[in-house]
């Protein structure tokens, strides 16, 4: 009697628990399911315009650094070349250095090299 | 309908004459005095009544100089305090000369070289001087990098010497070329819709497109007014941080 009631009674009750706890976990999933692309769609919209102009920007200032290098280093080599009349060697010359220096350039623009790390000790 | 039309030089009137050059009040002087002008108001005029909790004119003014402060010391340290008003006239007036710019038919101060290669060559110079001013010849250390083999170092000397030259170049080149690569753009896709416009009813409708591309353009070359101020000033304060602390 007593083990047929608590049969009956945890045969009864499981279901209902069960069931109760698959409406909880399949109302939880459907909650997750709607939360998370919502955040991330929001975040997305958010930061994409900023972060395209600030890519932008970015590739900007890495392109206009290294072209800056190689002006400054064909300047100076033209202007060697016209003054001291050593064509063309000091254009070759001033032109890779000049080369050398927009890559250094870049790569403190883009933080690649730390710049202390060239600065002189303290 | 010529896109380089709007970056002309207008004489409006004479001022003085140095031996047979005419020294000219120009459009672009005119423009530049108007940008002081609004510099004025918003930063005299608007704190003129110095209201504990700031009305709207006060809060753009308060936020500009504190967003100048933190930037400046945040790259160059508290010591390049010193530069505030250096930075801040020139993020002022850059700013200002490029937002006036957007503006139709105004002209565009910032879109010609002569103008940014000044403002570099200023920064440039303060730099050198202020560098060799108060660390001497020490700010030559600058130029010679430490734990280099001393075979190579003369090497690495000169072309840190060529990077140290090319930072004015780039420096007056980005800010030049940003606003005017993008009011050309605005001009030629202005063009078009005038141009489709001739073509009737059906050219009509195809200028929408132009059109609409014209009005997302301003958007961005608004954001590129603003965004090339503020590189321009932090590369300022990031130069300056090198004539302030040129040993670490």
């Amino acid at each position: 009697m007593a083990d047929d009631a608590r049969e009956r009674d945890d045969g009864g009750r499981p279901p209902d628990d069960e069931a109760a706890l698959a409406a909880r976990l399949r109302h939880l999933g459907d909650r997750l399911r709607h939360v998370p692309p919502d955040a991330a769609s929001g975040q997305s919209h958010i930061a994409r315009p900023a972060a395209d102009a600030s890519a932008m920007a970015r590739g900007f200032r890495l392109s206009s650094e290294l072209v800056a290098g190689v002006l400054v280093g064909a300047a100076i080599g033209w202007a060697l070349d016209h003054w001291l009349g050593i064509s063309p060697w000091g254009m070759i010359v001033f032109l890779l250095l000049g080369f050398v220096a927009g890559v250094l350039n870049v790569m403190r623009a883009a933080g690649v090299l730390p710049a202390k790390t060239l600065d002189p000790p303290r | 309908m010529d896109p380089i039309h709007q970056f002309e030089i207008k004489r409006l009137f004479p001022i003085a004459h140095i031996g047979a050059t005419e020294i000219a009040f120009t459009n672009s002087a005119l423009f530049m005095l108007i940008a002081l002008a609004v510099i004025l108001l918003l930063t005299l005029g608007a704190t003129r009544s110095r209201a504990l909790v700031p009305g709207r004119a006060q809060a753009v003014a308060e936020m500009s100089y504190e967003f100048i402060a933190t930037t400046l010391r945040s790259t160059a340290g508290p010591e390049g305090m010193k530069f505030f008003p250096f930075v801040f006239s020139l993020f002022m007036f850059i700013l200002v000369l490029n937002v006036i710019g957007i503006i139709p038919y105004t002209f565009t101060v910032t879109s010609h070289i002569i103008i940014t290669v000044a403002l570099a060559l200023l920064v440039f110079f303060m730099v050198l001087a202020y560098g060799f001013w108060t660390h001497g010849l020490h700010f030559l250390k600058l130029f010679v990098p430490s734990g280099i083999p001393i075979y190579i170092l003369p090497l690495v000397s000169f072309i840190e010497v060529l990077s140290f030259l090319s930072r004015p170049v780039s420096h007056s080149v980005r800010l030049f070329a940003n606003m005017l690569a993008g009011h050309i753009t605005l001009k030629v896709f202005g063009g078009f819709v005038t141009m489709l416009g001739a073509f009737g009813l059906l050219g009509w409708l195809g200028g929408l497109v132009p059109l609409g591309l014209t009005v997302a353009l301003t958007a961005l070359e608004l954001l590129v007014a603003v965004l090339q101020a503020y590189v321009f000033a932090i590369l300022t304060c990031i130069y300056l941080n090198d004539a302030i602390h040129p040993g670490h």
